[in-house]
């Protein structure tokens, strides 16, 4: 953060935000729908980057907490009839919680070992959900129906199905926990994040308990995942199991990587340019996924930081 | 007046080697003192038992009239005995400005000093003359300066007790001058240990002297005794200085 102006730095993502608004107008209705789904996302990919790109802990499990948040939410409405905002809360209480299990488990480690059990503690996730298949509808998964994803708040009643509607809150979810980003990467504990990430040994001859600072950052980032999760059972109505599994502990990391690990903005240009990639090509070819690895090699070469940690490092050092 | 600080029998093994063994050391508030001996004498293991970057196998440390012997690290710094390290482990990708705010707001947080992290980060930097390199990230500084910031960065922990390991390793003549002003400017306000090749920088800083050989210690006085101490040139002054 060099020549860091406040001013600066607030106007960059405060301009992020009114473009993405001013898309909703703009986009044809299929890029609409497709562009709500990756703001969806890129709340994942912001919680993961939090924990991964300034905390320096690198999880292969975080599917979990994205599954967390969206069975949380989907199974109370599916099965309890609970209005949506109570859903959408459940969701994040439940990641937080398991995040604060998984952490004191997992932060015994630390490394490649770190990596490992998270992503044990993943699959363990995931095999529950099959096993539990009366209740969580197992690799089939749940359709929550239309008539549970209406919201109503005072007299107006908002239909989560309704593209502009679901554009709209997939939107304010994403401002929030982007400005929320912001606001602790340049926090005090922000700092300490990115101390433990650089040098943890000295970090501790600071002053600092290590582990409880670890400790926060993976509960933060396992409540904003599930936040993304609960976000996206109710806004597109589908809980699924394939939500838990392994490609969906990597897929956040690889928007983060491509995107710019440690940069504000990063997770969504990843997310973005993932998604896009992945549709293009999909539809010209079945062998799409060698495309999109093509280009995972290109920007790797040419990016190797990200896209906006390469910006970062060239030409826009004030880039938090 | 009592000790600021007491070892009683403290050891440390590696394996089947006795780093330290069974030292009794008793430091007083207010003073510097160094350690000197030959290189594997088992002084930095000896600080770093004191700072808690180690556990002793057996013995006890005692700060302050508290034992705390089995206290981590990071709760030590927060009592204010403070740890520079040997090779130099600034925090390379953050500006000088962040490696110091994060002791500065450490001791904000704990209630040890009060106002803002940009007034007190700026005040540590200027106390070792690198504010006009504040937004320099401090992989870029030269050595001697990163070593300068080291020891901002433990000013910046507002110490009680400030341990620092070879200080002046690296540094050129006309730094190490302005470094014994500096060390003797921060011993106004607190306790300092240093352990330190550099017999000219020992014998002009130190009130006293502590010589370690094969763990334990072999002498203990003013530099004036010490120099005159003859097992001390045997062991260590007559092997480098013969």
């Amino acid at each position: 953060m060099r020549d860091a102006s406040p001013a600066k730095i607030y106007a960059l993502h405060i301009g992020v935000i009114a473009l993405l608004f001013a898309l909703n107008f703009i986009l044809p209705d299929y890029h609409q729908g497709l562009f709500a789904r990756i703001m969806a996302l890129a709340v994942f990919a912001m919680g993961y980057n939090l924990l991964f790109g300034y905390g320096g802990l690198l999880s292969l499990g975080h599917a979990m907490f994205f599954s967390a948040g969206l069975y949380g939410a989907g199974l109370t409405v599916y099965h309890l009839g609970w209005g949506v905002p109570e859903a959408f809360v459940v969701g994040i209480a439940c990641g937080a919680l398991l995040a604060l299990v998984i952490g004191l488990l997992a932060l015994r480690t630390s490394g490649v070992a770190f990596m490992i059990v998270t992503m044990m503690f993943a699959q363990v996730f995931y095999l529950l959900i099959l096993y539990f298949a009366a209740w969580t509808g197992g690799d089939q998964g749940l359709v929550i129906q239309q008539a549970s994803r209406v919201v109503a708040i005072g007299g107006a009643s908002f239909d989560l199905t309704d593209p502009t509607v679901r554009y709209m809150i997939a939107l304010a979810l994403f401002s929030i926990i982007l400005l929320v980003t912001l606001a602790t990467v340049r926090s005090r504990f922000g700092r300490v994040l990115v101390a433990i990430r650089e040098n943890e040994e000295r970090t501790k001859m600071l002053g600092y308990d290590t582990v409880a600072n670890k400790l926060a950052a993976v509960v933060a980032s396992g409540a904003i995942c599930a936040a993304s999760g609960a976000a996206y059972a109710l806004l597109f109505g589908y809980v699924g199991s394939s939500f838990a599994s392994i490609q969906y502990s990597i897929l956040p990391l690889l928007w983060v990587l491509l995107g710019g690990a440690a940069t504000t903005l990063g997770p969504l240009i990843g997310t973005l340019f993932m998604y896009y990639v992945t549709d293009i090509t999909s539809g010209f070819t079945s062998a799409y996924l060698l495309i999109v690895g093509v280009a995972l090699i290109l920007l790797v070469l040419f990016f190797p930081k990200g896209v906006l940690g390469s910006i970062r490092e060239r030409w826009l050092g004030w880039l938090p | 007046m009592k000790p600021l600080l007491t070892t009683k029998g403290l050891s440390r093994n590696f394996g089947g080697l006795r780093a330290v063994d069974g030292v009794d050391f008793a430091l007083m508030p207010g003073e510097i003192r160094a350690i000197i001996g030959p290189n594997g004498a088992g002084k930095t293991t000896f600080v770093s038992l004191l700072s808690g970057r180690i556990r002793p196998s057996s013995g006890m440390v005692v700060f302050d009239g508290a034992d705390i012997t089995a206290m981590p690290a990071y709760k030590r710094v927060r009592l204010g005995v403070a740890y520079t390290f040997q090779i130099t482990s600034v925090f390379a990708n953050l500006t000088a400005f962040d490696n110091v705010a994060l002791p500065v707001q450490r001791t904000l947080t704990d209630g040890r000093t009060k106002g803002q992290v940009r007034s007190g980060v700026m005040a540590a930097l200027e106390r070792t003359g690198l504010a006009d390199r504040a937004g320099t990230l401090a992989g870029q500084l030269s050595y001697g300066h990163q070593r300068l910031l080291e020891v901002a960065m433990g000013l910046a922990l507002k110490p009680r007790l400030l341990i620092l390991d070879e200080p002046t390793q690296g540094l050129a003549d006309s730094e190490i001058d302005n470094f014994i002003t500096l060390v003797r400017e921060i011993a106004r306000n607190a306790t300092v240990l240093l352990i330190e090749h550099n017999m000219p920088v020992v014998m002009q800083l130190a009130d006293r002297i502590t010589v370690f050989n094969s763990g334990k210690i072999l002498a203990e006085g003013t530099p004036g005794e010490i120099r005159a101490n003859t097992q001390v040139q045997d062991a260590y002054l007559g092997a480098t200085h013969g």
